[in-house]
């Protein structure tokens, strides 16, 4: 199946007008040895064969339309209303690039200035970029921004933040002058008095993730007021939903935002594409990565948006430029915005709840099943970390025969935490399916 | 007046999501202190208001889809929709990054015969699909430049970039802290080998380049030109923003290039999505794959494995495996295709450029008159003279409902215009575009002021991107 | 202040010395070229600059300048008008488009200047 439109008549009507006899000349300017002699990906197919065959392929997949997921951590399944997919896949939004045209974009430029006067109210920020890639490129880029701006070195990181993410602050940072610095955590929530102790004039930014990786909830505020008496910015990371009902992070003493979007009518996907949101309090506004789009007239003076405060990105800046940054997830923040606005606020804090209400319900089925232990007592918005004392390879297979994608382990992140697992229960689980959870922990 | 949402109110109680609950108290289970007293700032509109608003706002976009979008650089090529079909299949897009790996067998395969086909298409030896973006992929490459001159115990500086580079190579450049030295392109629109040679030293860490360039023309001395810096010590990187020019055709291993990221959103037809998700894949010749981000996936007796275990690894550039639903959709792209159909790809794409410029070189300036490959550059030199400006003409295109070509790129062409047509245009596109550029050409002579003015049909006029500048309003507020 | 009584680096900044400070701006020439200014990124007092070394950063809509100390010193005071009317450095550059104030750590890097007259010829081809 091929989508070119050229019929053997256009071909010859065009190389005459180009003056050449045939296709060969047109390469003439590629070295004879440098001309691909084997060429093989196979052959083509038909639509038809096409589906047949990925069809195929993805039927050994194991997905959470048969099987019930408890599995979360930075990716969960969600409830996404049908209209959110149909209203982004429309051609006008799916298939136009960056809106640099201002006149030709205007329905972009309009969904992302709104995207971002969400994300702004939602997290209490001033200031929201366009999106970055996911949660944890958007941390790092933070993380930068903060070295950057304060020509600090320090960076302190919780070890209840996501290891993926501290991993990619690794890599983000890692040929800037920085030093990590990794806060242990007591209870399943940063040790803050450890904390204290290391906030100082050297420090550039605290990194705090809450709900944390454990599922457990941070103490924001006090975080932000040792950070904003040491000098350094306060970086929170959030999973957008549970915005529904924690009080946001702008009001806890953010002065960085980030987090990644998926939760907001975005598809698990194997882990991408989702988005990340970056937000900031106004002294920073310059220094955000990534596009922006503002509100201003045209030249009838008509409302118009368009991309602007450019002069900070890559295409203009070059190496001198807040960020690498080029994309923005466009299409996965539209889905966040059409999400939003479509289950509205009431919908949003019942969905919320809803979550808070079976994760809770799930804990209470699991605390009577012998060999699981609750971690910790803190409080927890849709996840929660629990001790389970059994085998994890006949675990794994009990939640299999239960027809369910079970909690993660997290000793696969650190030796420590063998034994450990993260339970996340969102709005779409039942009763019936926390009770097969709790049987195939007892069968395992 | 278009109005934001924010500016509309009618009824949603929130019943997409089922009530909780009566018995269910949320103080009870989370302390006050933590709970939102803010408003949440969600607008309230009925279902109806809401896909109404966002059908009206798409409504005001150009795309693929209604209009003929020769953006150079962008390769804005019909984008297949059954690829976004098979991309939202539950088997696909209801499975978790976490989940056991003998459990997502088919999306694994479908990632490592991904892997295996772009191997096979630009000649490198390994790659790795995680960077997330063109830059992303970039910025690997440059840390894969750095381990690779840090095991070797030397201490490199400089990255080259040509003249007429992309704005994310020097970016991405700094962000791995090294500097940057820009060489310069020489008279038939190639990199200046004589500038190469003088600066290509025991500093050099790298050559990032594209070929075809963002002229549009091929690298001819691009064997001597991956020599000169090899020998120096340096690798050579390959931008693969114009890769659709190459495919089948010859390929970036084969030219000597070390290191390679390539763009599933241009070549492999994943849709642009407004401005992303895109995908950067980055591939390396064997000594480099080591280097590669981690996780890489591993074949084995059992089937296939997420490998952790890297020590020579730059590490991960973002969460999970990468953006998924890209590859799905690229590999849906290149099996349909098959080799004949992608070769044919790059064939029709030069050939669509060619034909495009052959019949605008006597209405606009062409700095360069060799073949070109799948884009080329024009300039608007000659119109400026009347006062009309690239700009210009791309607003008055819009009028003509094509979108306008990518304006002054690269930075070394005056007034440039860079025309990339693809190869899914009918000739009937390409000779309805080719009229619009004759006719503004002549307006521009007859009528300066009417191109001015352009756009006149579009949802609003020229945009004021000072006052938007000077008094940002980047949110809406009560 | 009169053009003609001021000194200018080749790259564009003017500076108006008086005994051990100075007050630095950017050309007419210079304003014309980066049209519409929409930003000034001013650098803090107290800070120490360098001659012929970036000090600070004026963006209009499609480009972003980097602004070069004329002299070597200490920054003492800095034009926060630009803050919210950047269009000053359009409108008046060498009056109420002023960018900053120095103390001069060497009074004689001055002589390496142009006079308004040098800068007028030399404008055209320097960078």
């Amino acid at each position: 199946m091929e989508y070119v439109s050229f019929t053997q008549e256009d071909q010859d009507e065009m190389l005459r007008v180009i003056g050449v006899k045939d296709f060969g000349d047109l390469l003439s300017g590629i070295p004879r040895d440098l001309r691909l002699r084997e060429f093989n990906i196979g052959p083509g197919m038909s639509e038809m064969d096409l589906l047949i065959s990925l069809r195929r392929i993805g039927q050994r997949n194991f997905h959470s339309d048969r099987f019930a997921s408890f599995l979360g951590a930075g990716a969960y399944d969600h409830y996404i209303p049908p209209v959110v997919g149909q209203l982004s896949s429309r051609s006008e939004f799916l298939t136009a690039y960056t809106p640099y045209q201002g006149e030709a974009s205007q329905g972009t430029l309009q969904t992302i200035y709104e995207y971002q006067s969400l994300m702004c109210n939602l997290l209490a920020m001033d200031v929201s970029n366009a999106s970055v890639y996911d949660g944890a490129s958007a941390a790092a880029e933070a993380v930068v921004l903060a070295l950057r701006h304060t020509s600090r070195p320090r960076v302190l990181v919780p070890e209840t933040l996501h290891p993926e993410t501290i991993e990619t602050l690794k890599t983000y940072a890692g040929n800037l002058p920085v030093e990590f610095v990794l806060l242990p955590q007591k209870d399943g929530v940063t040790d803050l008095d450890i904390l204290e102790k290391q906030a100082d004039g050297r420090t550039a930014a605290v990194v705090l993730q809450n709900p944390n990786f454990m599922g457990f909830l941070e103490d924001v505020s006090r975080a932000s007021e040792i950070a904003r008496k040491a000098g350094a910015l306060m970086i929170v990371s959030v999973n957008p939903l549970s915005l529904g009902v924690l009080e946001a992070p702008g009001v806890l003493g953010a002065d960085i935002a980030v987090g990644d979007g998926q939760p907001l009518g975005n598809p698990v996907s194997y882990g991408g594409p989702h988005f990340g949101f970056f937000a900031v309090k106004e002294p920073l506004m310059r220094r955000l990565p990534g596009r922006i789009s503002g509100m201003t007239v045209d030249n009838k003076g008509r409302r118009a948006f368009v991309l602007t405060l450019q002069a900070r990105e890559q295409h203009i800046r070059r190496e001198k430029a807040t960020s690498n940054i080029c994309t923005n997830h466009a299409l996965s923040a539209l889905k966040a915005l059409i999400f939003l606005t479509v289950i509205g606020p009431h919908g949003f804090k019942r969905m919320a709840e809803l979550n808070v209400q079976k994760s809770h319900e799930t804990l209470d089925i699991l605390k009577s099943v012998p060999g699981v232990k609750p971690y910790s007592a803190a409080p927890f918005f849709n996840e929660f970390t629990v001790r389970i004392d059994k085998d994890d390879e006949k675990l794994k297979r009990a939640f299999f025969a239960q027809k369910l994608i079970g909690p993660l382990h997290l000793g696969r992140f650190d030796e420590r935490w063998r034994g450990l697992y993260l339970v996340a229960v969102t709005e779409q689980r039942t009763t019936d399916e926390m009770e097969r959870l709790a049987r195939a922990i007892r069968d395992a | 007046m278009s109005e934001v949402i924010f500016e509309k109110k009618s009824r949603n109680p929130g019943e997409h999501v089922s009530p909780t609950d009566p018995l269910f108290k949320l103080s009870a289970a989370i302390p006050e202190k933590h709970l939102r007293r803010s408003p949440l700032g969600i607008p309230e509109l009925s279902e109806l208001e809401v896909v109404r608003h966002f059908t009206r706002l798409s409504q005001k976009n150009f795309c693929v889809d209604t209009n003929f979008y020769p953006l150079g650089s962008c390769t804005m090529k019909y984008n297949p929709r059954v690829n976004d079909q098979v991309a939202a299949w539950p088997f696909y897009a209801r499975i978790h990054p976490y989940q056991e790996e003998r459990h997502v067998q088919g999306m694994l395969q479908v990632i490592h015969e991904l892997e295996e086909d772009l191997c096979r298409i630009t000649g490198m030896d390994a790659f790795s699909l995680q960077p997330a973006a063109g830059a992303q992929g970039e910025f690997a490459g440059l840390l894969i430049v750095k381990a690779y001159h840090d095991l070797k115990g030397q201490k490199r500086t400089k990255v080259f970039v040509p003249d007429s580079a992309h704005g994310t190579n020097p970016a991405s450049a700094a962000l791995c802290g090294y500097e940057v030295v820009q060489i310069k392109t020489d008279a038939a629109g190639r990199v200046d080998v004589a500038d190469l040679k003088t600066k290509a030293k025991k500093d050099t860490a790298c050559f990032m380049m594209t070929n075809p360039n963002t002229l549009g023309l091929f690298e001819n001395n691009i064997r001597e030109i991956t020599r000169i810096v090899h020998d120096a010590g340096g690798l050579v990187y390959y931008d693969g923003a114009n890769l659709n020019a190459l495919l089948g055709i010859s390929r970036p291993g084969d030219m000597d290039f070390d290191i390679v990221h390539v763009n599933l959103h241009k070549t492999f037809a994943v849709p642009h999505g407004s401005g992303g998700p895109g995908s950067g894949p980055v591939g390396v010749r064997a000594e480099l794959e080591k280097f590669l981000p981690q996780p890489r996936l591993k074949r084995t007796e059992e089937g296939f494995v997420w490998d952790y275990d890297r020590p020579y690894s730059i590490g991960r550039l973002r969460s999970f495996y990468g953006n998924v639903g890209a590859y799905l959709r690229s590999y849906c792209y290149i099996r349909a295709l098959g080799s004949a159909g992608l070769k044919r790809v790059s064939e029709f794409a030069v050939l669509a450029a060619n034909y495009l410029k052959a019949r605008l070189k006597n209405h606009y300036e062409m700095p360069h008159d060799s073949h070109c490959m799948h884009e080329f550059v024009c300039s608007a030199r000659a119109q400026k003279a009347k006062g009309v400006k690239a700009l210009d003409i791309a607003k008055r295109l819009l009028d003509e409902g094509i979108h306008a070509p990518t304006v002054y790129f690269p930075l070394i062409v005056e007034e440039a215009l860079m025309v990339e047509p693809t190869e899914t245009e009918s000739k009937q596109t390409l000779d309805e575009f080719a009229d619009a550029m004759i006719r503004i050409a002549e307006q521009a002579d007859r009528d300066p002021a009417s191109v001015q003015a352009a756009p006149v049909s579009t949802p609003v006029g020229r945009i004021d991107e000072v006052k938007a500048a000077r008094t940002p309003n980047l949110r809406w507020q009560d | 202040m009169e053009p003609n009584k001021l000194k200018f680096a080749e790259t564009h900044e003017w500076i108006a010395a008086e005994g051990q400070t100075a007050r630095v701006g950017v050309s007419d020439h210079a304003q014309r070229e980066m049209s519409d200014v929409v930003f000034v990124e001013l650098p803090a007092a107290g800070k120490d600059v360098k001659q012929k070394e970036s000090c600070m950063v004026v963006e209009s809509v499609k480009a972003a300048f980097d602004v070069y100390a004329p002299v070597s010193g200490k920054i003492t005071r800095v034009n926060e008008k630009l803050k919210n009317e950047p269009q000053l450095v359009n409108q008046s550059p060498y009056e109420d488009g002023w960018l900053f104030e120095v103390e001069l750590s060497d009074p004689s890097e001055l002589g390496a200047l142009m006079d308004a007259e040098a800068y007028e010829k030399a404008k055209t081809t320097a960078h």
